[in-house]
């Protein structure tokens, strides 16, 4: 996907072409998510070997698992608002492949070169809490109010130290453009060692941990799963929902974890950019997709190991992990990031 | 391990039981993960249960005096008997006839059955016996309403009892065969 094909095609081509990369940069990271991780690592941490029929090694399991939810009956409960009811699954996944839209993954391999890239990706990811509270109040459902409940009041309570943990990186870099934090990184040096770069991982870890801790929550993966807490709501919000919908509500989990680790990989692993190799050379923007491909699977590597390992918060001691000890955390963070920026 | 907190502990302990299943063998020998896992495949392989596990009920209809005790305890009133009187020869030359029970219907409704062993306990003749076996699902639930001959089946995969601990007084209970 080169500057120079590009530009020989129509406007409608480029677009169909950038469609088709967006839903194969959505699926392809969430059936690699859920087979690798979800089925398999999983199984092995809990000594078990998982799905090992359908397919080697139970590789096509994910295809089986799909086609099987699009047999089910697509069910609406006697009390539900229907139109709501059906368009909370859309709105939920529409803010996910919208999020991917501003992730670059090569010098000319994006979808959409916003020069406030990183603030929208974050806006746009608040809105899968109104998908959410739509699908909690249309359910008819007092376990899916609750959840939906639950699940709004983390969101919120958790995007704050995100964008704060962000802001770190911003202060840093001097810019909200994902291309112009990838260029940083790779400019940047650190004790006047400049030769990998500076991956803002070394001299923001304190903000990556904050996003890491921030992240797991907003992708609401256990430890933070309280809104599906099985033993007191069923299964939070999704309580009601079945085939086609309930899929796609799981495309969303699984994507929105490949789309908030594509943007700490952006933000904290130094993106898609390789040392050695010319920031704009045509190379990289087919290295550029599997660079980025193996920092995200890093990064959801080490979410799906917290969420393997630890048990679930009570809903009091999320809510005062987020406001008493993560936001004081981050706001230090940006004030010694500032001063620093200042001071060198 | 005091200076380490518990939240790293938690991370090895998953991590070294992901490790223990891929690499049963150590990080030299190739990932085996089909024998580092505590499971089996199942329809591949086929699990060995305990001598003692509660499979399926066993009948041994020669036992059998049709006292309906069993079916008088079942929880579930999954037992179901019939039975008739009838005089059989007497022992002796010259002698009364006996009167004899026999069973014309004893069923099992596993579809209602819930493994509890009451009948198994309760029954005084050493009719009924537990069997490991548990392959016995059907498609139709009518049909997991197991007859005397089926019961009797069963028999042949009721394992011997086990030995009582070194110096018990108790006779070691004998299946009939």
């Amino acid at each position: 996907m080169s500057a120079v094909v590009l530009a020989e095609l129509a406007y409608w081509q480029v677009s169909i072409f950038r469609v088709l990369g967006l839903l194969a940069a959505v699926l392809l990271p969430a059936g690699t998510i859920v087979y690798l991780f979800l089925f398999k690592m999983m199984s092995f941490m809990q000594s078990r070997l998982g799905p090992m029929e359908a397919g080697p090694y139970g590789s096509m399991q994910l295809l089986a698992e799909v086609g099987k939810w699009l047999q089910k009956e697509d069910l609406f409960p006697d009390g539900a608002d229907r139109k709501v009811f059906a368009w909370a699954p859309i709105v939920v996944v529409a803010s996910t492949f919208i999020m991917y839209t501003v992730v670059p993954f090569g010098p000319d391999a994006w979808f959409a070169n916003i020069p406030t890239g990183i603030y929208f990706a974050l806006a746009v990811s608040s809105v899968s809490v109104i998908g959410i509270l739509m699908a909690g109040w249309a359910s008819a459902n007092k376990y899916s109010l609750m959840g939906g409940l639950r699940s709004a009041g983390q969101l919120i309570a958790y995007e704050l130290p995100l964008v704060l943990a962000v802001l770190g990186v911003v202060i840093q870099a001097g810019t909200m453009d994902m291309q112009g934090i990838v260029e940083a990184q790779r400019n940047g040096e650190i004790f006047g060692l400049g030769f990998i770069g500076n991956p803002y991982i070394l001299t923001q870890f304190v903000g990556f941990a904050v996003f890491m801790i921030a992240m797991q929550a907003e992708l609401t993966q256990p430890p933070f799963d309280m809104p599906v807490a099985e033993s007191e709501l069923v299964a939070g919000y999704l309580t009601e929902y079945s085939g086609f919908r309930f899929l796609l509500f799981f495309i969303g989990e699984y994507a929105t974890a490949g789309a908030f680790s594509a943007i700490a990989a952006v933000l904290f692993l130094g993106g898609w950019s390789l040392p050695g190799i010319g920031f704009d050379a045509d190379i990289m923007n087919l290295l550029g997709p599997i660079v980025m491909l193996t920092k995200m699977m890093l990064i959801v590597f080490l979410v799906m190991w917290f969420r393997f390992t630890y048990p679930r918060f009570r809903e009091d001691q999320l809510q005062i992990f987020a406001w008493k000890y993560l936001i004081p955390i981050s706001l230090v963070n940006i004030a010694v990031t500032a001063v620093l920026k200042v001071a060198f | 391990m005091g200076l380490v907190p518990g939240v790293i502990k938690g991370l090895g302990v998953t991590m070294g039981e992901a490790r223990k299943t891929v690499f049963p063998n150590g990080f030299t020998k190739p990932p085996a993960p089909s024998k580092g896992a505590v499971t089996v495949q199942y329809p591949h392989v086929k699990e060995d249960p305990a001598p003692r596990a509660r499979g399926v009920i066993a009948l041994n209809q020669e036992n059998c005096t049709a006292c309906m005790l069993c079916a008088r305890e079942c929880p579930d009133w999954c037992i179901f008997i019939e039975a008739h009187k009838y005089l059989a020869p007497p022992r002796r030359e010259g002698g009364k006839p006996r009167q004899r029970n026999e069973l014309d219907r004893f069923d099992i409704d596993f579809a209602l059955c819930m493994y509890c062993g009451i009948c198994v306990e309760v029954c005084p003749f050493e009719a009924l016996y537990w069997s490991p076996e548990y392959e016995y699902s059907e498609p139709r639930i009518a049909d997991l309403l197991h007859d005397k001959s089926r019961l009797g089946l069963w028999m042949e995969t009721v394992p011997d009892f086990e030995d009582y601990e070194a110096g018990s007084e108790q006779k070691k209970k004998k299946v009939p065969r």
